[in-house]
């Protein structure tokens, strides 16, 4: 064996070696941004009209809004055309209260399929649906009270 | 499908295929260095390289069909890395066979035969971490009496002046390798339960919060262990281990210094009653001050050793063109001064990154995690590797005194390989769980997660 393979295979070597970890590192890099909506992504990735996937059939009945009921933001309203609503203090919700017992982010509501959920968000003092407290997505029919702090909501045709 | 995950907002990717990707890329770092030791120390591409290189490659393409069919979310970038670490190791301690006519290699193939399938009936049959819960007194009961085997008069065997071996008919192995995880699945459990009295009772002194006198209970206890470890096994390293482990998940699950500053402050006082009553921990730390002093004797493996990496230099001396074989147990405890001689001061850097990136997903799934129980048994698993990876790197580099650990993956020794890839299964179930997109609200996580929202406010 020569002197120069032997520096060759020992450099070839150490570039496996760290090509190995450069794509490694490269693969955590790009899982940080898995973290996205999904919905976002398919627009993105088909890069077609956003409108051409999401364009279920509205059913007659089914609800339209979220509607505050009570609370010091009462008669506040937000589409659910732009489902998920995100419900909180913070400048991103879309529905945003002045409600001191509302965490920034506290709750969202999205749907799946026909079907409307609540979830919570890791808020403080808890979304309520009836006198229960959610802790998992919980389903929402028309009129159903949601209570988030001192204000209630409610699905609306 | 896609309207369920988007009702959580986000999703992590399954990128199953990101990982059969850096598997491939895996193997040519084991197969390419079996092939760079043939052709280094024989001058031809070793004849066997297709079977080996087969069989290396077909225990990882297992491991990815086994993650892929029961933990599909699980994180892409743990497993290749360890199998890279795997591969390499095999194919060091192949190098070193070769120089001493040993055949260690041969049966680390076994041992990582033996790992792999535990690694795959893990992730089978340990469909959800949070059952391991359930067992915190046992598995605590049962790393107690791993750790006391090897003390009993008839299977335990002394090696090498530590007295960590048991005997069991043909082979041996050490115990404490599987206390190990054992022991982080007992603090989990018992911090999960006991965090809100270690966390807030106590009182201010200085800038510390010191915890109060009747909570050092547990941590008294760990430290009486580790200096019976010290005292009767004579094994600095796995003392050092176990205590750090404790101390580690206590701090992360109270978020108190305080608990770092007692725990330093008894682990010093310890090290230091060692150091001043046992000759063992006295020769040990001699020869990391004073490793030339007595070169043919307690200073010979760190001298060797030093000498070795100087000799490896930047980029190394290339497979068979060094002599790591003149260091002492350079298959097991040294096997990072072998590299350091081979492959120099940027193939070390490489091992240490991927060390670094095993740890980072392991605090990554601790991280993402919902529950707190798997948030502290994947931080403390990242840690243990941690401490692992710190102890035996330290000492074998002269940063700290030698101790008597694995390296984990790299180093030749049944025991540590089988219960590192059951590490690396337990780590790959959490952040499976925890990337999941549907969270799989059963009633026993209600508990913890009820524990972890702050206080309610009561309304009206």
């Amino acid at each position: 064996m020569s002197e120069l393979t032997l520096f060759l295979i020992r450099f070839a070597y150490l570039a496996i070696l760290w090509i190995f970890v450069l794509s490694a590192i490269s693969v955590i890099r790009t899982d940080m941004f898995g973290a996205r909506l999904p919905a976002g992504a398919n627009r993105q990735a088909n890069g077609r009209a956003p409108k051409a996937p999401k364009a279920p059939p509205r059913r007659r009945g089914s609800p339209t809004h979220v509607a505050v009921v009570e609370g010091s933001n009462a008669g506040e309203r937000a589409d659910l055309a732009q489902a998920p609503i995100l419900i909180g203090r913070g400048p991103d919700a879309a529905i945003r209260l002045d409600d001191d017992y509302v965490s920034t982010r506290h709750a969202r509501i999205a749907a799946s399929g026909e079907q409307w959920f609540v979830e919570d968000l890791g808020s403080t003092n808890g979304t309520y649906v009836g006198s229960a407290r959610i802790t998992q997505p919980t389903t929402l029919a028309l009129g159903t009270q949601v209570r988030i702090g001192k204000t209630v909501l409610e699905l609306r045709k | 499908m896609t309207q369920q995950n988007s009702f959580l907002g986000f999703v992590h990717r399954r990128r199953r295929g990101a990982e059969l990707f850096l598997l491939i890329l895996a193997l040519f770092v084991g197969i390419g260095a079996y092939a760079a030791v043939g052709l280094g120390v024989e001058g031809e591409v070793p004849a066997d390289i297709i079977g080996y290189g087969g069989w290396l490659a077909a225990l990882t393409i297992a491991c990815h069909v086994v993650v892929r069919l029961t933990a599909p979310y699980a994180d892409p970038v743990l497993l290749p890395v360890v199998a890279a670490l795997n591969g390499l190791g095999l194919a060091v301690i192949h190098r070193l066979d070769l120089a001493d006519g040993t055949t260690f290699a041969r049966q680390q193939l076994v041992w990582m035969t033996i790992g792999v399938s535990l690694f795959a009936l893990t992730l089978i049959f340990l469909r959800d971490h949070r059952v391991l819960q359930r067992f915190t007194y046992t598995s605590g009961l049962a790393a107690i009496v791993l750790l006391l085997m090897p003390m009993l008069p008839f299977i335990g065997v002394q090696k090498n002046g530590a007295r960590i071996w048991i005997n069991l008919g043909p082979v041996g192995m050490q115990p404490g390798e599987v206390a190990k995880v054992l022991l982080v699945v007992a603090f989990a459990g018992y911090l999960v339960l006991h965090r809100d009295a270690l966390a807030l009772a106590g009182r201010r002194l200085v800038f510390v919060d010191l915890p109060r006198g009747r909570d050092l209970g547990p941590i008294l206890m760990m430290w009486l262990l580790s200096l019976c470890i010290l005292v009767f096994q004579r094994d600095l390293g796995s003392s050092l281990l176990f205590f750090g482990i404790f101390l580690t998940m206590l701090y992360v699950a109270t978020e108190r210094p305080g608990w770092l500053v007692v725990g330093a402050s008894m682990f010093l006082a310890g090290a230091f009653l060692g150091y001043k009553a046992f000759s063992h921990v006295q020769v040990r730390v001699d020869a990391w001050l004073h490793p030339f002093d007595d070169f043919y004797g307690s200073g010979n493996q760190i001298g060797e050793s030093l000498f070795g990496m100087a000799w490896g230099g930047l980029l190394g001396r290339g497979f068979g063109q060094g002599s790591p074989s003149r260091i002492p147990f350079a298959e097991s405890d040294f096997i990072m001064g072998a590299i350091g001689e081979e492959l120099g001061l940027t193939g070390v850097m490489a091992v240490i990154v991927l060390y670094g990136l095993i740890v980072e997903r392991g605090l990554r799934a601790a991280l993402v995690c919902r529950d707190a129980f798997g948030k502290l048994m994947a931080c403390g698993l990242a840690c243990v590797l941690a401490l692992q990876v710190f102890v035996v790197i330290g000492g074998v580099t002269r940063l700290i005194p030698l101790t008597g650990l694995t390296t984990p993956f790299l180093s030749y020794g049944g025991s540590s390989l089988v219960a590192n890839w059951v590490i690396i299964a337990l780590l790959l179930r959490i952040s499976d769980q925890a990337r999941r997109p549907v969270p799989d609200l059963s009633q026993d996580s209600d508990e913890t997660s009820d524990a972890e929202t702050t206080q309610v406010v009561s309304l009206r």
